[in-house]
């Protein structure tokens, strides 16, 4: 199962995200930003980072790359995305998710452990949790408020489109609590929380069974090559 | 204006054979940092003037910060107190950007600390974010990946309304550059006293690692390679920082100084990092050099002075952000993200090829020859032509007079017991209060208010971050093999014995890495002091450094590298002296490491050394009776190498459940910080420490003593462990256990709730900078 992962000037998790579709048992093949040529892949993850320095607006750019061209065709076409922390800004600035993020309400970039309740489990990404399933994924972002139209919450809130809300802590100021959305057909998948983060032992976040053994995170890319497999 | 400027400028270049011709034209040497004998060295160097640009190259590179002139003739001993055995895994030793340490299976590391302290001061913002750029810069220059960062803070009092400032656009300026670059930021320190008041401490250490075939270094040595200029275009920023800024007393009457303060792009220099990684891979530089403080001149000369070459530069083909600079500026322009490449004609394709894949600019500005002079012309007109050594290396090197301080006798008597500061052995509350006290400090509250603005988890790598007592890294991926990290300096401790207060903050590097259960191997440093004028401050850097060689001589781990920060004083109040010591350590798997607090509960707790009535210079006597004075904690170098080792053992066999250094008010805060870390609840007990030690209770709560650890031990490990301490001659005794009471309990001081404890604990700073 071949697995994409986008590199943009600026990409930071993406060695990271390569990794955990490793330990999910796919192939990670990297995508350059200026490349059209998806080749082949049947899934792809836009990585974490500060693509284009954040310049503009955070994922603005990134999203009028040619790499993003031929995902956005793609995406449209079916092919599950995983959108991750600047990634997640990607598919806003690319309309293959509705609403904004914008600075978070305090001010401050803010790392820490995340509590999220999984609210939608019928996505290419989520099908291995548990509905309501409370996962900890790491978090780390200066620009993670989620905001949207009055009449767009309402449609994601009736349509079952919020995938995971923040528990406890909402950590940026969100509407809703809202921490990740799926589109319609359920292939794309954005997030601000990181989880490729929490897929090895030893350095995901802390549990009450061990210290940085959480690996919550994993299920996203078992999921996906579930889902392929099944398919 | 601008065409109109730029002519005026191209006709009135200050030529090599003007110089020649005008011997007696006045020049503002003074102006720009030099004295009298140091221009009258340079004219003898050259036999005649120096041209303007020549006078702006030797300005910047003569400068304290660049030439440690001041330093020099005490460093040498970080190089002379040594042994073979000290050195056997030193790849790369001092002198060159960053130290190289072989850490086996064919992987080196390269670290080094260094001062962004003046700049952070006037800008902190943009002072802190390029001084984590320029530390990364001197780690990839190396040939390796940086792998992680960390900040070692100090700043003003908290209830100064300048406090806040300095620390919002400090750690805005880490988290900004440092999130954006992708390296975790895995530790650090942040210190507060009314010291750093008018000078803040704002120091960066970054790591990196590389294969060990893939190492660079700073020289270009063979004649008919290209000297190229790549990365960020060069513009007015940050010219004559080094010589006006980091090597000037701040005086409030001066002028704005402002504009010398560099500008950073994180975003560049992350593309630059990819950049350089994929041109080091493809083996076509021969040589690199990161352009920091004194920008080109730097770059230029070092790199021929190292090759023992010289080079032949056209300055007017380097690239510029404003075509009106001076060839002047252009020279002492520290624009951030830059990067000069030597590279070989042959390669030059391959070489355009990568840096056009990660569009990054460049431009090839010159030619390496064989002769060892450094020509730069601008346009037709030599307007240098210099010996590169004299540039880069033989800086005038002074022997500053020393003198014991007039105050140091009467401070080292002013002792706890001598001033009879009230202890509050028999009320139980009063100790108690006093504990909650301590540990809601500024200095001893949690720091995750700043940590927190950091990303830990970035590459994935991060095996302990803070709060642990170090960082630690994953080097290999296929093997397990990492790297621990610990930085530590007490300016209090070093002001009443800056020989001891160097030694001491070695020793808690040392055992912050060993308590992680990795082995130490080597030490950077980055030695704060005040003005070098100051005979007294001569005496506390050349006790300091005379501390850490000695030290280090002791523990057996050489010191790789370091920076010098003179002038941290505003008028004629200088810092304490602060020598931040870090520690490298090695561990073969990190899959081993052990946590810094407790996470079971039934495990007892086991304190490891003896503690001895040390509370002068303590946080107990600074945040109870707002006191400094008398001597510092002793500190048996011999038994902390010993301690290590015993950890090492115990952690190689699976014994420890966690470890826990005691350091800054003693076991109080080491046990606080244990509960808090896992929330897990403990019961503690005193009296055998009291007893065996012959200590009162504030000593067994708040001593400083060196060389004790808190460690906890599941109890099918009881007898194995208390077996092997006592057969390598460590002091254990247990005092408590571990419990799911959601309690602390300090037998016959009080009994707190843990979430009462965290709040105390975890509010401070939010409720002074939140």
């Amino acid at each position: 199962m071949k697995i994409g992962v986008v590199t943009f000037p600026g990409t930071l998790d993406d060695r990271d995200a390569a990794r955990a579709v490793r330990l999910a048992g796919g192939e990670a093949v990297s995508l350059w930003h200026a490349d059209t040529n998806l080749h082949k892949v049947d899934a792809v993850v836009l990585p974490g980072g500060f693509s284009y320095g954040d310049y503009l607006r955070c994922g603005a750019i990134a999203a009028q790359a040619p790499v993003m061209e031929s995902i956005i065709k793609a995406a449209n076409g079916g092919l599950p995305v995983l959108g991750i922390c600047n990634g997640f800004q990607v598919l806003v600035e690319s309309h293959l998710l509705p609403g904004g993020l914008i600075r978070n309400e305090h001010q401050h970039f803010i790392c820490r452990d995340q509590k999220l309740i999984v609210e939608s489990n019928t996505t290419a990404w989520t099908n291995e949790f548990e509905l309501n399933q409370e996962i900890t994924i790491p978090l780390k972002n200066g620009e993670g408020g989620y905001i949207a139209t009055d009449e767009t919450l309402k449609r994601l809130e009736g349509e079952g489109l919020i995938t995971f809300r923040y528990k406890e802590v909402n950590p940026n100021g969100s509407m809703n609590d809202i921490a990740g959305l799926r589109n319609e057909r359920g292939n794309v998948v954005g997030l601000m929380p990181h989880p490729e983060h929490a897929v090895e032992p030893g350095f995901g976040p802390d549990t009450t069974v061990a210290m940085r053994s959480g690996v919550d995170g994993l299920k996203f890319f078992t999921s996906v090559i579930n889902s392929l497999v099944n398919a | 204006m601008g065409l109109f400027g730029k002519k005026k400028i191209a006709s009135g270049v200050d030529t090599t054979t003007e110089a020649a011709n005008t011997p007696d034209k006045v020049q503002p040497y003074a102006a720009l940092g030099l004295k009298d004998d140091e221009y009258a060295r340079i004219r003898e160097i050259l036999g005649r003037r120096p041209s303007s640009s020549e006078l702006a190259m030797y300005s910047v590179m003569w400068s304290e910060h660049c030439s440690y002139k001041s330093s020099k003739i005490y460093l040498r001993q970080f190089g002379e107190k040594v042994t073979p055995e000290m050195n056997k895994n030193l790849m790369v030793g001092m002198g060159e950007n960053a130290g190289v340490v072989d850490i086996g299976e064919g992987w080196a590391v390269t670290f080094k600390v260094e001062s962004h302290n003046h700049p952070s001061y006037i800008e902190p913002f943009q002072g802190a974010a390029t001084g984590v750029g320029g530390i990364v810069r001197d780690i990839l220059t190396m040939g390796a990946r940086p792998i992680a960062v960390m900040d070692q803070l100090r700043f003003g009092e908290p209830s100064n309304p300048d406090t806040a400032r300095v620390v919002h656009g400090v750690v805005d300026g880490i988290s900004f550059y440092g999130n954006c670059l992708g390296l975790p930021n895995i530790g650090g320190e942040t210190v507060f006293d009314k010291v750093y008041q008018g000078n803040p401490l704002v120091n960066a250490l970054s790591v990196g690692a590389l294969r060990h075939e893939d190492l660079k270094l700073a020289k270009a040595s063979n004649p008919g390679d290209l000297v190229i200029l790549f990365g960020a275009r060069t513009g007015a920023d940050g010219i004559g920082g080094v010589s006006v800024l980091a090597s000037e007393t701040f005086d409030s009457t001066g002028p704005a100084k402002r504009p010398a303060v560099q500008v950073g792009d994180p975003f560049a220099e992350k593309v630059l990092i990819e950049c350089c990684l994929e041109l080091y891979a493809a083996q076509v530089v021969a040589g690199i050099q990161d352009l920091g403080g004194a920008g080109i001149s730097c770059a230029t000369s070092e790199l021929a002075s190292n090759g023992g070459a010289g080079m032949r530069v056209q300055l007017q083909d380097v690239l510029k952000r404003d075509e009106s600079l001076t060839p002047e500026e252009i020279l002492m322009s520290e624009s951030q993200e830059r990067m000069m490449g030597i590279v070989p004609k042959k390669d030059f394709k391959k070489f355009k090829a990568i840096v056009d894949k990660w569009e990054v600019e460049f431009s090839v500005i010159g030619e390496v020859i064989a002769e060892d002079r450094l020509y730069i012309n601008w346009g037709h007109e030599e307007i240098v032509n210099v010996p590169p050594r004299t540039v880069a290396h033989d800086g005038p090197v002074y022997e500053r007079p020393v003198a014991f301080p007039s105050y140091q006798d009467a401070l080292n008597n002013d002792s706890v017991h001598a001033h009879g500061l009230f202890r509050q052995n028999d009320n139980a509350s009063e100790l108690a209060a006093q504990l909650v006290q301590i540990v809601s400090s500024p200095n001893q509250a949690d720091k995750g208010y700043i940590t927190n603005q950091y990303d830990r988890y970035v590459g994935g790598n991060t095996a302990l971050a803070q709060p642990d007592d170090s960082g630690m890294i994953r080097v290999s991926e296929e093997t397990g093999l990492g790297i621990s990290l610990a930085t530590d300096a007490n300016g209090r401790y070093c002001y009443l014995d800056p020989y001891q207060g160097a030694r001491l903050a070695l020793a808690e590097a040392y055992r912050n890495v060993a308590v992680s259960g990795a082995t130490p191997v080597a030490v950077t440093n980055c030695l704060n002091f005040g003005s070098p004028e100051n005979p007294e401050v001569m005496w506390q850097f050349k006790q300091a450094t005379a501390g850490l060689a000695d030290g280090c001589l002791e523990l057996g781990i050489p010191v790789t590298g370091g920076n010098v920060s003179f002038y941290n004083q505003t008028g004629d109040v200088a810092i304490h002296p602060t020598p931040v010591v870090g520690v490298l350590g090695v561990i073969d798997d990190v899959a081993r490491r052990i946590p810094s607090g407790w996470q079971d509960a039934g495990h007892n707790i086991y304190l490891l050394g003896t503690t001895k009535d040390e509370l002068d210079g303590s946080v107990w006597s600074e945040v109870v009776h707002s006191h400094l004075g008398g001597r510092p904690p002793v500190v048996d170098l011999a038994y902390e190498k010993q301690l290590a080792e015993a950890l090492n053992a115990a952690s190689e066999q699976g014994l420890l459940a966690s470890a826990h250094d005691l350091s800054e008010a003693g076991l109080a805060q080491a046990v606080v910080e244990s509960v808090l870390r896992f929330g897990m609840g403990a019961r503690i007990w005193l009296d055998e420490i009291q007893q065996r030690d012959g200590v009162d209770r504030t000593c067994a709560l708040f001593s400083e003593s060196t060389g004790r650890v808190l460690v906890s031990v599941g109890r099918e490990d009881d007898v194995k462990f208390v077996g092997l301490c006592e057969a390598r001659g460590i002091p254990v005794l247990r005092i408590g256990v571990t419990d799911n009471s959601g309690e602390l309990e300090i037998q016959d001081v009080a009994t707190w709730q843990l979430n009462d404890l965290r709040g105390a604990h975890e509010a401070t700073l939010p409720e002074l900078f939140g």
